[in-house]
């Protein structure tokens, strides 16, 4: 199943939050997203909006300023 | 009611919002949370931006607040529909340019929106009587339920008591009795149900959490709409008040100058949109110059630029211009002398 990918680089939160919020959305169970950022910020707050939505964080990659987030979309219910 | 009632809970980050949302709970309601971003949030953009903040432990007290309730919360982006808020406040603005009552009413009236598209029943916000001189008093806060088109399907736990049942309590999915019935300004009452409920590192008050209300700011925006000519802004433009030393040393041309490393990092961003400014010979922040560059402005820039680098005590620094066009020139300078720089240029 392909994976998709959103750039939320540049963007300070909750913007990085609020776009990958508008990005699962728009998903199906099983599916997965990456999230391109630069705001370390994204780190504790995509993790916390993805708990309180029953979604699962697969991977948090780091490399000089730029984070990669792996999220794993579910059916929360 | 066949179902279980269902509300939306305006989720600030705050210890208010939290316990309003969880005394609604415990009456046996469906609670999610939403959260507006403005674009002048304050916790967030300021940690981000200042590496010297970084140091903090960062969260997003929103979501923390949702974690804490076990809800879902909602980040809704309002930065456009926002700005009609701040530019033409019907109720006008407080102390600065924060237009708390209408900011009040137009979120409630967003919740509105969004509980009719979503099928809940009724809103639920943090609001105490007498806790905020403009949004939060006996007469305004009438005023935000009918504005809002919200009327009796907005509930405020905390202080209920105090006011009008409301169209649950009437419905009996909430009990009346227990509502609470705070009012004021002190915090003691909402540290002891805090206390009851279990929650504790709850974010603290800290002198409001929307730039509008800090007057720098404030001063700054009317500054910016002043200069242009016109009362308007994007994002971009509000994002930059919140960063760096301001300095207009005349009317249609300001300088940004960062003031630390993860500043410097933040306006490097916005390098290819405005003329910019590094020196070259000496370590120095990075500056931006906005507006219409006059005759003489260059250079000038250039010595203030090089008054606040590590140069500012050199005889000559050499400041490095990078224009739109892509094309870079070298200028060597003297620093300009603190005392040269007139007191109404900081803004």
């Amino acid at each position: 199943m392909s994976n998709t990918i959103l750039d939320a680089r540049n963007l300070l939160c909750p913007l990085p939050v609020i776009r990958t919020q508008t990005a699962v959305a728009e998903l199906r169970h099983g599916q997965t997203l990456s999230v391109l950022c630069t705001d370390p910020g994204v780190v504790h707050d995509i993790p916390a909006w993805c708990r309180v939505h029953g979604h699962e964080v697969l991977s948090i990659l780091e490399k000089d300023d730029e984070i990669i987030i792996n999220i794993l979309v579910r059916d929360a219910g | 009611m066949s179902r279980q009632p269902r509300a939306v809970a305006l989720i600030s980050g705050g210890l208010d919002s939290l316990l309003a949302a969880r005394v609604v709970m415990e009456q046996g309601v469906h609670v999610e949370g939403i959260n507006f971003y403005t674009g002048f949030c304050v916790e967030g953009h300021t940690h981000a931006i200042r590496k010297k903040d970084r140091a903090r432990p960062k969260r997003n007290n929103a979501l923390w607040s949702a974690e804490q309730l076990g809800i879902r919360l909602h980040i809704i982006d309002i930065i456009e529909e926002y700005k009609n808020v701040v530019l033409n406040p019907r109720h006008g603005y407080g102390a600065n340019l924060n237009p708390c009552l209408d900011c009040k009413i137009f979120m409630v009236e967003k919740a509105r929106e969004w509980i009719a598209a979503n099928d809940f029943d009724f809103i639920v916000t943090g609001e105490v009587i007498g806790q905020r001189p403009m949004s939060q008093r006996r007469d305004t806060m009438p005023v935000i339920a009918r504005d809002s088109g919200a009327d009796d399907r907005l509930v405020r736990p905390l202080c209920a008591k105090n006011l009008p049942e409301t169209l649950p309590e009437r419905e009996g999915w909430l009990n009346r009795d227990r509502l609470y019935k705070f009012s004021g300004r002190s915090r003691k009452p909402q540290m002891a149900l805090a206390e009851i409920f279990g929650f504790k590192d709850y974010a603290q008050p800290a002198g409001g959490c929307c730039f509008l209300t800090d007057r720098q700011y404030s001063v700054k925006l009317a500054d910016l709409w002043e200069s242009r000519g016109r009362r308007d802004y994007e994002l971009d433009d509000i994002m930059l008040l919140k960063v760096g030393r301001h300095l207009r040393p005349r009317p249609g041309f300001k300088m940004i100058i960062g003031r630390e490393e993860g500043e410097n990092r933040f306006l490097e961003g916005y390098r290819k949109q405005f003329v910019n400014m590094v020196t070259t010979s000496h370590s120095g922040p990075l500056v931006l110059l906005d507006g219409e560059l006059a005759a003489g402005d260059l250079e000038l820039a250039a010595r203030l630029t090089a008054r606040f680098s590590q140069g500012r005590d050199a005889e000559r620094v050499t400041v490095q211009v990078g224009h739109l066009d892509g094309k870079v020139r070298l200028l060597e300078v003297a620093p300009l002398p603190s005392d040269a720089i007139p007191v109404d240029w900081y803004l």
